[in-house]
């Protein structure tokens, strides 16, 4: 099969995830120095919100939105072995959700959008910024209908077959995007366009977050699924071994799906518009949700003991030392599972009711996220990246050598930057400040983190530096005749004799979904129309 | 009706054999069970926690008009800070605006059941006093009530916790722990009886 169209629009969606994951990466480091006050010109909060608003909506919004779609168009066409459905309209979802970008950056840019990338109503942006961030979303619903079409496609024309499990994870990401999406779409375009335009005059802020948290969980979970997919799909056959079970991958990202949607109040746990009841429902969620992401961890490390045994490696551990971890994607996945392990205790924290209340909104929280997404999930972007880049190039990676040192980079810079942010928000820092003017003799102790910070940020923006340069170098390599190099599922350890249909297709999870949404967030948002509110009004910052 | 009742019991049904026929490896198995077990503990944790410690974070529901709360009996300048109420309970009310929380200043008598009745005059706040749980969401439109006893005297910071604009770090002020003995209700408690 011929797949250059899959490959460019693949790339192309890449480039611009990657182009705005490096200006962020600058952004990033000028905020911990900032921050830290050790450079007194550097000092201004105008400009450092615009930065910190800046470098969330490119981390948080672009480089995923981004970087999910270009994977799933290669995922699709690689693994079905079929051209994409409706390539044209690919290419409007990419411009629509460029053109949204640059819409919103142009606020973003110039101060007039420092509303931080949670917007946070009754603070408004200018209009712009919510229009461009509704367009970006608008750009990847087009994906996910290609992404949920394609599949259909496919099952049609090969009835009664397993559908490879790659396109089934990148199509549970389709369907929960869609779901997980509509919440922020309700509060942009019914809340934030009308009242940034002036249409209305106020609104409730608490309807405003309770909207935000629907999208806020399960985003996080679209984020993650590709970093998963390459867990299971990629992972095993780079280490020279076999996925352990596809029908206990194909459960995780169904669990996954299902259940990241229904548990944003975590995220409003403090918060006094939602009662107790249904923070404890959400609650419990959370935790079910916990699930998937220790079968996945089973998975990968079982996968991972069955390569380096068949790598000769012996012993109870010794087969991890016979993995090959000159290999970025092993490496990447390894780093990447010990970021998790760490994160994955934070969580715990995080999702406690009780420990919460310690934490909530300190700086615990960006290093807490910091590590699990800029952390766990990103470092297998890099290692997606540096897989599929010679093969949509065709031209062979500039330097393997330099991935590594990258990997390692990125690994070491993300535990220096993050564990004293734990620390400090132990120690009650607050987050979203932009500078220490507290009067108190608490702020005297954190120094020495926030310079800690400084020096994590400049190892990690090191990392993306030689990572880009990396790509570029690829990019601008000769085209080489002789280069071939094709993308290479993992195979079953042990093949399924037959795989059930739940375990094949969506349908009956979506109308899973659509009754836990009903459950969980029905009463929650009609209480807002049932109640006496009382709307606020516009806010400049 | 019938049908219907039918056809979602063959759907589970169904399930339930197709589920059977997936191989799941018995050390795989064993894990599951553990991880079974595992959020088990912590939702059993949480939920009895909730439901018979009371301890659940401040979800009242309660809503106010954020824009008139000079209006409000409750919120007016006067009423504001530390008051004793006719059952004796210590209640403090709170205004947050951008960039401070007002009172500035409030004494709190420590080892004794508080509860803050927090309300926002503009936009999102949040409140933290470092290192306890007195930690709280403040949303204008709504009562942000927290119950909470400090154990330990002494001086601790409340710092705005919730990007609120550009001055969001200069949004802070003190609350005094005193000990139990040395505290007195202030004087313009409303408790009956026993004003001056
Ligand atoms: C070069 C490395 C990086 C540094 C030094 C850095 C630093 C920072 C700092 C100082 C903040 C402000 C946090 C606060 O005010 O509480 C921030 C916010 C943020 N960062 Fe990073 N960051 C880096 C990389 C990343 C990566 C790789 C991601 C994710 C892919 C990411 C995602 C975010 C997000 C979403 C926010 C917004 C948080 C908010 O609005 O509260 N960052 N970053
Ligand atoms: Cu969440
Ligand atoms: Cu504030």
């Amino acid at each position: 099969m011929n797949d250059a169209a899959e490959k460019k629009l693949a790339l192309s969606h890449f480039w611009v995830a990657f182009a705005a994951f490096i200006l962020a990466c600058f952004m990033g480091e000028y905020q911990v120095l900032e921050r830290s006050g050790f450079i007194p010109a550097l000092e201004s909060a105008p400009v450092y919100f615009a930065s910190v608003s800046t470098h969330g909506v490119l981390m948080a919004f672009v480089l995923t939105t981004f970087f999910i779609m270009g994977f799933g168009y290669m995922v699709a066409a690689a693994s079905l072995k079929q051209p994409v459905w409706n390539k044209p309209l690919a290419w409007i979802g990419f411009w629509v959700a460029l053109v949204g970008v640059v819409l919103a950056a142009i606020p973003l840019l110039t101060g007039k959008a420092s509303v931080l990338y949670t917007f946070y109503p009754p603070i408004v942006a200018h209009a712009a910024f919510y229009i461009g961030a509704t367009l970006l979303v608008v750009g990847s619903w087009v994906w996910c209908v290609i992404m949920l079409m394609t599949f259909n496609q496919w099952k049609k024309a090969n009835p009664g077959q397993t559908v490879p499990l790659a396109m089934f994870a990148t199509a549970a990401n389709a369907m929960l995007w869609l779901w997980a999406s509509a919440g922020v779409a309700l509060e942009v375009l019914f809340q934030l366009v009308p009242f940034s335009l002036g249409w209305i005059s106020t609104i409730d802020p608490g309807l405003a977050r309770t909207l935000f948290a629907w999208t806020l969980h399960p985003i996080v979970y679209f984020w993650l699924i590709p970093a998963y997919t390459a867990f299971y799909v990629f992972v095993p056959k780079q280490a020279g071994g076999y996925l352990f079970s596809d029908e206990m991958a194909r459960i995780a990202f169904i669990v996954l799906a299902v259940f990241a949607l229904p548990i944003g109040f975590h995220h409003l746990y403090m918060d006094p518009e939602q009662a107790q009841g249904w923070k404890l429902l959400h609650g419990i969620g959370t935790f079910v949700v916990a699930l998937p992401t220790l079968v996945t961890g089973f998975t990968v490390i079982a996968s991972l003991e069955i390569a380096g045994r068949l790598r000769g490696g012996k012993g109870l551990f010794g087969w991890i030392l016979s993995l090959p971890w000159d290999n970025t994607m092993v490496l990447a996945v390894i780093l990447s599972l010990l970021m998790l392990i760490f994160g994955g205790f934070g969580g715990i924290v995080n999702a406690s009711y009780a420990m919460n209340a310690m934490i909530h909104n300190t700086a615990w929280v960006p290093g807490h996220f910091h590590l699990i997404f800029g952390g766990t999930t990103i470092i297998m972007y890099f290692a997606i990246a540096y897989y599929l880049w010679p093969i949509l190039a065709g031209k062979p990676l500039f330097s393997k050598p330099m991935a590594l040192t990258q990997l390692w980079l990125w690994f070491i810079g993300m535990v220096i930057l993050t564990t004293p942010w734990h620390i400090l928000g132990l120690l009650g820092q607050p987050r979203r400040i932009s500078s220490v003017v507290y009067n108190n003799l608490l702020t005297l102790a954190w120094k020495p983190y926030e310079l800690a910070m400084i020096f994590g940020g400049l190892v990690l923006l090191g990392s993306a530096c030689l990572f880009i340069y990396n790509l570029v170098k690829t990019q601008l390599n000769p085209v080489s005749e002789d280069f071939a190099e094709t993308i290479e599922f993992a195979e079953q350890y042990h093949a399924p004799a037959s795989m059930p249909d739940y375990l094949n297709s969506l349908g009956l999870w979506n109308k899973v979904i659509a009754v836990l949404m009903a459950i969980s967030f029905g009463f929650p948002i009609l209480q807002f129309f049932f109640m006496k509110t009382f709307g606020s009004s516009a806010w400049g910052y | 009706m019938q049908t219907e009742f039918s056809k979602g019991i063959n759907i589970i049904k169904d399930l339930c054999v197709q589920f059977n026929t997936i191989h799941i490896d018995p050390l795989e198995r064993k894990w599951i069970a553990i991880s079974l077990m595992i959020v088990g503990l912590f939702v059993g944790i949480i939920t009895i926690d909730a439901l018979f410690h009371g301890i659940n974070p401040p979800s009242k529901v309660e809503t106010i008009d954020s824009a008139s709360l000079h209006l409000s009996q409750e919120f007016a300048e006067d009423n504001l800070g530390v008051q004793v109420d006719d059952k004796g309970a210590v209640i403090i009310r709170m205004v947050a605006g951008r960039y401070s929380f007002f009172p500035k200043h409030v004494d709190v008598p420590a080892e004794t059941p508080l509860t803050f009745r927090w309300v926002s005059m503009d936009v999102l706040h949040g409140v933290h006093i470092p290192m306890t749980n007195m930690s709280t969401m403040i949303v204008p439109g709504y009562v942000a009530e927290i119950s909470t006893t400090f154990p330990k005297p002494g001086e601790y910071p409340l710092l705005c916790n919730e990007y609120c604009g550009l001055g969001h770090n200069h949004m802070w002020s003190n609350i005094s722990v005193i000990a139990k003995e040395d505290w007195h209700a202030p004087v313009k408690s409303h408790v009956k009886g026993e004003q001056q």
